[in-house]
């Protein structure tokens, strides 16, 4: 079976003042349908990057997919032609960003902004397009929908107009829907609403889900197979239950370390542990592991030649020569 | 919205008062008595200009004199004028329209140059057309319009002699002939002051056009499958006029400025040049009420930017 | 990383990779890097010197009438021509360029030290005070400038020429007025730099280390609205560059026997047909100063307060 989405070898670079930055250097990610995939990692280790790139939302330039192909449903997106590419945009895959406070345009109602994606690709009349979008606000559990789809995004709280965002982008049916830490601008408390609306949807709609996170409990909650990126590169990829289970890669392992555990906390004394040291610089990258200068388990072979994404168990595999 | 221009309003007011204090003041505070023609001059009896003195209430102490005065102004008692000997409301409502026509006409002409191109600029940044867009907005808006209005007349009417230097408002012609040596007379001047607020205000645009190209809101709107096209009108140049509004409106002053300089230059028989005469003249009730009209104008026009504003942006009016 | 940086993800990693350098030296870098700006800043110079040292080397005088020259086209006897009196152009270019620059430096500071004034004590008091100031700003802003110029300088004129001599009356007039109209920018700037500043922790250290209130204002942050303060204050130079010609070449600046550009022109504009070039060598002047004058503030903002786009 082929994946709906399947990244192979995708590199993209950014021409800066200061050189080229190498944002994502050889990623693989698939994706089957209906299927909830993860991707982690800290801030700037090219994660959102790779989402945006296989929508194509990258500025170019400065940014340029050097290498790879994003197959969607066996068709490579890369070289596709803008038009195209735009029938793909939210009908076929639809995406979610990080800020609600400022995704949407301040100056038109939501239900206008949902009921102009829908009139883009379902061809719609006005009214017809408002309705459904009051019907999707409704299914985002919007309380007072069919009001509501005439207010301005500045009279919704920042969780509302997340659920906006996920109403808009679910509109037309995608069969992937990218979810870039939809949940990270948001209180605590409102981000687990909108994890499980995301989740609910999910089993209602059937649409495979790319979520994007540096939150590891977010990961453990929806996801299915889980990819921890570093430094522009696949460091680890496996189920979450193996993941959480045997963590691989010494960075994947820093990672689940650094979970708060309340559970923990009030009985022992455990201390909440940092992985040492920050992300490397993407412009020269380090020769060998790029997490070499922050792993515990360092040895000489790792600063010469680079470890390669390889099977440890079936369905896991971890770039690390341990 | 209706609340909202019913505030607007109420915020002109103090404007409108502040702006009467500053103009009465400078009155009040200039050597010699402005309006002494009348009581100084040396051919009335003393016992007449003494009961002028006291008519005009040269005497009375300053806040009483301010209120007077400013009662008259809006009650449009803008007095006589010392040289023409008409009402200066007259001669103000006379000389109106001809500047409003310019102002008008070469307003629409800047904004349709500074929409275009600072939208086309900002949409292609550093590339061979924002640059020498930008190029010829610096130039433009360092040209100060006394030169290129002469520079015009040079060109057009001493050298090609395709338009008239002067402006005439006794064009003896009709029908189609009256409007076209109107629409002869008119080009220069619109150009003059088109062409300067258009260069500045292509600044304007480009800057808004960039600020809100970079905004999220566009990346989502790009995610929607939406044509660029679509994109740029609705989702950036639309919520770029916002900025831009205020930016045109507090340009007002500087247009007035300029439409004096160009009314100056052409003899267009606006009230520009009538305040220029005047104060070539000695003719302080038209100064004064020439400046005040002005002053209002202003606020007018700073209130429609208000009004705007609010149209174009909910965030304002519906809070 | 925020969810701005969307559309270049690099941004952040760029800042914070590059290598360290003083502000100045960054400055001077960005500075560079505006081409038109460096070329403007050399022609600006020049002229500067042209107009300061030129009559050191152009000796002719400014009011030598020779009626057997009259209205005489550029020669190398006389570069710009002559005017109806026979007098040399070049010479009262030279001569006018100093009062505009004179005049154009001086509402500068004018306006700057309004401005600075005005921001300060607005950024410094919050309430009423600031509430009021602020108001006065923007009533300043909506004020229609030439019409009152006009007005003002009608007004006083006499009395002050009285006092202190024509030229003197004049140019203290202009530059007072100028620069009382074009403070409020500045005072916007400085008062905004208050606000972002106050709260920044270097000045709570200052405060908690007991500094007083003048010395973090002095050390901390006027020295931080710097930047802006100097953009906004080169383009005033301009702004007042063009009032004054304005204003001469409606007949109402400078006395008729003070060759300023404006007033040159004024006096070029009825003889347009049979000696342009009159009008258009101190039309050139004022243009070319006011734009190397414009890309040099274009240029200083991108070195100095790089936020910032108009």
């Amino acid at each position: 079976m082929t994946p709906l989405l399947d990244i192979k070898g995708l590199k993209v670079h950014f021409q800066t003042d200061d050189g080229m930055v190498r944002a994502v250097d050889g990623v693989d990610i698939a994706i089957n349908r209906g299927e909830t995939v993860s991707i982690v990692g800290e801030s700037g280790c090219g994660k959102t990057v790779t989402a945006m790139t296989v929508l194509k939302l990258i500025a170019m330039p400065p940014g340029r997919i050097v290498a790879g192909q994003v197959l969607f449903e066996g068709h490579d997106l890369v070289p596709l032609p803008a038009e195209d590419m735009r029938a793909i945009r939210s009908k076929q895959i639809a995406i979610v960003f990080q800020e609600p406070m400022t995704s949407l345009n301040p100056v038109y109602t939501v239900g206008e902004q949902i009921a102009e994606t829908i009139r883009q690709h379902e061809g719609m009349s006005k009214r017809a397009a408002m309705t459904r979008a009051a019907e999707m606000l409704a299914l985002v559990q919007i309380p007072n929908a069919h009001k509501r789809v005439s207010d301005y995004p500045h009279q919704f709280s920042g969780g509302m107009r997340q659920r906006v965002m996920i109403a808009m982008a679910l509109s037309c049916n995608p069969k992937l829907l990218i979810a870039d830490e939809p949940t990270t601008a948001l209180d605590v408390t409102i981000q687990a609403q909108i994890l499980e609306l995301l989740n609910e949807m999910k089993q209602r709609l059937g649409m495979a889900v790319l979520l994007i996170t540096h939150a590891m409990g977010v990961v453990a909650e929806t996801a299915q197979r889980v990819i921890v990126m570093y430094a522009g590169k696949v460091v680890e990829e496996a189920t979450v239950e193996a993941l959480f289970a045997t963590p691989r890669h010494p960075y994947t392992q820093g990672l689940i370390r650094s979970i708060p555990r309340i559970d923990l906390a009030a009985t022992q004394h455990v201390r909440l542990e940092a992985i040492p040291g920050s992300v490397p610089s993407l412009l020269n990258p380090p020769v060998g592991c790029r997490f070499a200068a922050r792993c515990r388990y360092v040895m000489p072979e790792c600063r010469t030649a680079e470890p390669l994404l390889v099977e440890k168990a079936p369905g896991h595999k971890a770039a690390c020569i341990l | 919205m209706a609340q909202y221009i019913l505030r607007r309003l109420l915020i002109a007011i103090p404007s409108l008062l502040g702006i009467s204090v500053i103009l009465f003041t400078v009155l009040a505070l200039a050597p010699g008595d402005p309006f002494e023609e009348l009581a100084t001059n040396p051919a009335i009896p003393p016992d007449v200009r003494a009961a002028l003195r006291a008519s005009l209430g040269i005497d009375d102490p300053v806040h009483i004199r301010y209120f007077r005065w400013l009662t008259a102004m809006l009650q449009g008692n803008w007095g006589f004028s010392f040289v023409s000997r008409v009402d200066v409301d007259q001669l103000i409502l006379q000389r109106l329209p001809a500047t409003l026509l310019v102002i008008g006409t070469s307003q629409i002409l800047a904004l349709a140059i500074a929409l275009p191109v600072g939208v086309f600029a900002a949409t292609r940044p550093y590339s061979v057309f924002d640059q020498v867009a930008n190029t010829l907005a610096f130039i433009g808006f360092s040209l100060p319009t006394f030169f290129t209005g002469l520079l015009m007349i040079l060109l057009f009417s001493v050298t090609l002699g395709w338009l008239p230097f002067v402006y005439r408002t006794d064009i003896d012609a009709t029908g189609w002939r009256w409007w076209w040596e109107h629409l002869r007379q008119t080009i220069m001047p619109v150009l003059v002051l088109g062409l300067f607020q258009g260069a500045s205000w292509t600044r304007f645009v480009r800057s808004a056009v960039l600020d809100v190209i970079r905004l999220d809101h566009v990346t989502t709107a790009r995610s929607k499958g939406l044509p660029e096209s679509r994109v740029t009108m609705r989702h950036v140049v639309r919520n770029a006029l916002i900025p831009v509004v205020t930016l045109v409106a507090l340009q007002m002053p500087a247009v007035f400025g300029g439409a004096i300089v160009t009314e100056q230059i052409f003899r267009i028989p606006g009230i520009g040049s009538l305040l220029i005469s005047a104060i070539l003249a000695n003719d302080t009730p038209v100064i004064m009420a020439v400046t005040f009209v002005f002053a209002c104008l202003v606020i007018f026009f700073n209130l429609l930017a208000d009004v705007l504003y609010g149209w174009l942006d909910p965030r304002i009016s519906y809070s | 990383m925020a969810g701005s940086t969307l559309a270049s993800p690099t941004a952040e990693i760029a800042a914070v990779r590059r290598a360290p350098v003083t502000p100045g030296r960054e400055a001077w870098r960005r500075f560079r890097k505006h081409r038109m700006a460096v070329a403007s800043a050399v022609v600006l110079s020049l002229m500067i010197l042209a107009v300061l040292f030129g009559h050191f080397f152009w000796t002719l005088a400014i009011d030598d009438i020779d009626f057997s020259a009259r209205l005489q086209h550029p020669s190398w006897a006389h570069p710009f021509g002559t005017d109806d009196l026979g007098q040399d152009i070049l010479a009262r270019v030279l001569y006018g360029g100093r009062i505009s620059l004179a005049v154009g430096f001086a509402a500068m500071a004018v306006a700057v030290l309004v401005g600075v004034t005005v921001g300060s004590i607005a950024g410094m008091s919050r309430g009423f005070v600031d509430t009021a100031l602020m108001w006065l700003t923007d009533l300043f802003l909506s004020l229609p400038q030439l019409p009152l110029l006009l007005l003002i300088i009608y007004l006083f004129r006499d009395a002050l020429t009285k006092v202190v001599g024509v030229e003197m009356g004049v140019f203290i007039l202009i530059v007072a007025v100028i620069g009382g109209f074009r403070w409020m920018p500045v005072a916007r700037l400085v008062r905004a730099q208050f606000f972002s500043l106050r709260e920044k922790e270097f000045v709570e250290a200052a405060r908690a280390l007991g500094a007083s209130r003048t010395r973090i204002v002095m050390q901390h942050i006027l020295p931080n609205s710097l930047g802006p303060v100097i953009v906004a204050g080169t383009i005033d130079v301009a702004a007042a560059i063009i009032a004054e010609s304005t204003l001469s070449f409606l007949g109402l600046g400078f006395p008729p026997d003070t060759p300023t550009w404006g007033r040159l022109l004024f006096d070029a504009k009825d003889n347009l047909d049979f000696a342009p070039h009159w009008a258009i060598f101190p039309g050139l002047m004022i243009f070319l100063t006011v734009l190397t004058i414009n890309f040099v503030g274009d240029g200083l903002r991108d070195a100095l307060d790089p936020r910032r786009v108009v």
